[in-house]
């Protein structure tokens, strides 16, 4: 509600500030990193890489920052990423056009969030035991539909959303910037924002104050179980096989990860939808690094945790009040003079 | 025995700033040895951060602190407890599922070869207690005694910890007039053993019947330091407030009630509130008294639906109603301002602008935002029309002092624009100006015709802005009074009538 440009860009100047580190790492260990070349109409480089293979975690994460912002969270994402994908394999094999399958797909998606949203707001079962059942039976449900197989595919249209390109650039890059646009304008321009970090601050309050927080938490989980299916489906188009057993695999937690790193508390209220996307983003720049810099491949998990632990350091509230001290005490502020007891109206603050 | 006009500490000088803000400017606070010295002003004057500059919470960024003499520089509470300052506050800070005697010794345990000696424990705890007038056995856990019994074991644990100065921060907000007796017994007799007692409190009866001396506080600054054998309850208002108190009680306007606006037959939920019948007129003001549990605040939540009766029926202007939830009261016109603000009221990492706002966004849903504008005019509107104090309206509500966080909550409800308004305790824990204010807003919104209902435990307050009274007690009503009927006196005659108790558990 109250976002004005310059208080969106101090909210994110952090993670802003991190990606250009990591990017710049980047950079150091592959000089060609930022290099962007067209061939046969079509984008192609490091960088590039970096927001087409970020795209999943990019897509959870919008819905993901929306229930931590509840005080709640969603352990079944990648499950349902395999069920999405296993759903648009086999609807698409069965014969039908790739958008039925799409939609199918998502309505698939969403009807598992509705499910983990009616556990959590009606039943009030505490969301990560609540997701935790469908994290582990959604790999089953994804099973049968696919039979134990991996359900390969070869429809051009439903290939195009994760290995295509539209004017150029990889589908899924426009999909999950599409998506995320949408979302923030979905949530700033209407009361919606406010209204779930209301239930994710205090939800006594608000339900007193007349929020109708059974249908809001309905509505994030159904909206998280959107994104998941929609990550499945091009994540399935991109091998054009839907694979029930590794699709999405440990990708929740990922999506945790970007939303934490975005700066959102796990303990609910303010968040940013744009800080979660940049912190995907840094998590696909770490795994660009990781893989640009030689390592050998056993390193990886290590070097991955170490940095995104310094990422947490950097940004834990001991640290983040020192810095505040520090530049708080540079900026000495002379006591101002009788303080009156008339109220500053914000009219008068803004001159 | 010490001296008793060499302080014991002294602090001078102190400055505290936060950015942007000087919450401390230069105080001077002086404890004697053997006193009780009353700390006041209102929320905001700077009292909590005069106790954290004190006690190590926060790091000073100016002046010195003597004990005894000498110069002391606590950087932790942990520093200055083992000094010889300690505090208790006001929600009791024990741990409650552990026994008293735990709590007593918790972190300096008895042990022998590093095996707690419990027995040992457990009859120096009772030594202890005994001390305090407290004659209890140390092995129950803590829950089983009252809150006033569990300030009192805080105090102990306080002073035997520490034991040259004992700072009480509101000690007594949550107990009643017997249970602060308690509490007021001990306390004097820390002082005939020499210690050095601040007591916080905004209760002034209290100030003037337990201290010796005030120091008051106001926007940071020591206004004044005074002998209270020697001043009126007046002057330190006066002085807290930088202006003489509009007269505290109000003459009743004999404004009659307008037409029925609420009629509730045999409302009721088991083991919760016996079935009770109510008639609200349009601009009238019903107060609900009671003691503690009597069921004051069940029949306000009820009527509003925050918990769900289990018979009965409502009419609002003759026509039935169901309110089932908030958001039907909400769409009758019903707002309810609840008794805990912090668990119920505000949403506190929320600006005060999104919080005034959030009940009539949430009556209009989601999908019709109010456009900017008018949220910035109507929170603008309330913060003028209730002189809410605050730096700006994209300040998180929790930031507020208690009084401003009330007024803000009633900002939400009134831009509802309800046609009853139902207010539970709407003055607890909040300073005398902002307390003044809000019965003279209680008294405007009757005028103007709105119908209030009224719960408090504060006899005087109900008095003067109630037209009708009733009176509650075990959970049931018991007696309404009207008009004159209306004095403190037979409101406490009310509660206590039929004393016979029935024969129950």
């Amino acid at each position: 509600m109250s976002a004005t440009t310059s208080s969106v860009f101090k909210r994110i100047l952090p993670q802003l500030i991190i990606l250009a580190v990591v990017l710049a790492l980047n950079v150091i260990v592959f000089p060609g990193f930022l290099n962007i070349e067209v061939h046969n109409g079509r984008i192609f480089g490091n960088l590039i890489d970096v927001l087409n293979r970020g795209a999943p975690v990019a897509l959870l994460c919008i819905g993901m920052t929306l229930v931590i912002a509840t005080r709640g969270i969603d352990l079944s994402v990648g499950a349902v990423m395999a069920i999405a994908g296993a759903t648009a394999a086999s609807l698409v094999s069965d014969g039908h056009h790739w958008t039925t399958s799409l939609l199918g797909a998502l309505l698939v998606g969403s009807l598992c969030g509705l499910w983990n949203g009616f556990l959590v707001a009606v039943l009030r079962i505490q969301p990560i035991v609540a997701t935790l059942v469908l994290m582990v039976a959604g790999r089953g449900i994804a099973q049968l539909i696919t039979e134990g197989t991996i359900l390969t595919f070869i429809d051009p249209g439903l290939i195009r959303l994760g290995a295509g390109t539209i004017i150029g650039i990889p589908t899924p890059i426009l999909i999950w910037i599409a998506l995320g646009a949408g979302a923030i304008l979905a949530v700033r321009r209407t009361a919606l924002g406010m209204l779930i970090e209301a239930i994710g601050i205090n939800e006594a309050s608000s339900r007193l104050a007349g929020i109708n927080s059974r249908v809001l938490l309905i509505c994030v989980y159904a909206m998280t179980g959107l994104c998941a299916a929609l990550a499945g489906v091009i994540v399935a188009a991109d091998i054009k096989g839907a694979d029930a057993n590794n699709a999405g695999l440990w990708l929740e937690l990922d999506a945790i990860l970007a939303v934490v790193i975005g700066g959102n508390s796990l303990l609910g209220g303010r968040f940013s939808i744009l800080a979660s996307l940049l912190g995907a983003l840094i998590i696909q720049s770490v795994n660009s690094l990781i893989l640009l810099s030689g390592m050998p491949p056993e390193f990886n998990l290590i070097i991955k945790s170490v940095l995104i632990l310094c990422i947490l350091v950097i940004q834990s509230p001991k640290v983040g009040h020192l810095i505040y001290m520090l530049r708080a005490s540079s900026l000495h502020v002379p006591p101002p003079e009788t303080p009156s007891r008339r109220v500053l109206t914000p009219k008068e603050d803004a001159q | 025995m010490p001296d008793p006009t060499r302080p014991l500490l002294h602090a001078s000088g102190i400055s505290k700033f936060f950015p942007g803000a000087v919450a401390l400017d230069e105080v001077e606070l002086t404890l004697l040895p053997g006193e009780v010295h009353a700390l006041l002003g209102e929320n905001g004057a700077g009292k909590s951060t005069l106790i954290k500059c004190l006690t190590g919470a926060y790091r000073r960024d100016g002046g010195t602190i003597t004990l005894d003499g000498a110069e002391i520089d606590p950087v932790s509470t942990n520093e200055s407890q083992a000094l010889g300052i300690g505090t208790v506050y006001q929600e009791v800070n024990l741990l409650p599922n552990l026994t008293v005697a735990e709590n007593l010794f918790l972190g300096r345990q008895i042990t022998r070869g590093g095996l707690l000696r419990r027995r040992a424990m457990i009859r120096a705890a009772r030594e202890v207690l005994l001390d305090y007038g407290l004659d209890i056995d140390p092995a129950e856990p803590l829950t089983s005694y009252s809150v006033a019994v569990q300030q009192v074991v805080a105090i102990a644990r306080a002073v035997e910890m520490s034991g040259k100065v004992l700072i009480l921060d509101e000690p007594t907000a949550s107990l009643d007039r017997e249970e602060v007796q308690l509490v007021f017994s001990v306390i004097r007799k820390l002082r005939e053993r020499g210690l050095a007692v601040v007591f916080i409190t905004h209760f002034l009866d209290q100030v003037f019947e337990i201290s010796d001396r005030a120091t008051v506080l106001r926007n940071g600054r020591v206004v004044g330091e005074r002998d209270l054998s020697q001043v009126t309850p007046n002057d330190i208002v006066t002085l807290m407030l930088g202006r003489q108190l509009e007269e505290r009680v109000h003459e009743r306007k004999g404004g009659r009630a307008g037409e029925v606006l609420v009629e509730v037959e045999a409302l009721g939920k088991r083991g919760m509130i016996e079935p009770f019948d109510l008639t609200i007129h349009q601009g009238e003001v019903v107060g609900l008294a009671g003691l503690l549990g009597s069921g004051r605040t069940e029949t306000a939540n009820l009527l509003f639906g925050a918990v769900q009766g289990d018979q009965g029926r409502l009419r609002k202007r003759g026509r039935e109603i169901r309110i089932t939830r908030p958001r039907d009261a909400i769409t009758q016109r019903f707002a309810l301002c609840p008794e805990d603000r912090k668990t119920d009221g505000i949403v506190g990492d929320l600006s005060v602008r999104d919080n005034i706002i959030l009940a009539l966004q949430a009556r209009q849903g989601w999908t019709r935002p109010l456009p900017r504008a008018k949220v910035n005019e109507i929170a603008e509107h309330y913060v003028r029309a209730l002189d809410i104090r605050l730096a700006s309206l994209d300040m998180p509500i929790r930031l507020l002092s208690g009084g401003n966080q009330q007024k803000a909550l009633l900002a939400r409800w009134l831009a509802t624009q309800p046609e009853l308004l139902i207010l539970d305790e709407p003055t607890r824990g909040i300073d005398v100006g902002a307390h003044a204010e809000i019965i003279a807003l209680i008294e405007r919104l009757r005028e103007e015709g709105m119908a209030l209902l009224v719960a408090s435990s504060e006899l005087e307050e109900l008095v003067a802005y109630s037209t009708r009274v009733v009176v509650l007690r075990d959970r049931r009503q018991v007696g309404e009074l009207t008009g004159d009927q209306i004095t403190p006196s037979n409101i406490v005659a009310a509660i206590a009538a039929e004393e016979p108790k029935e024969a129950t558990a």
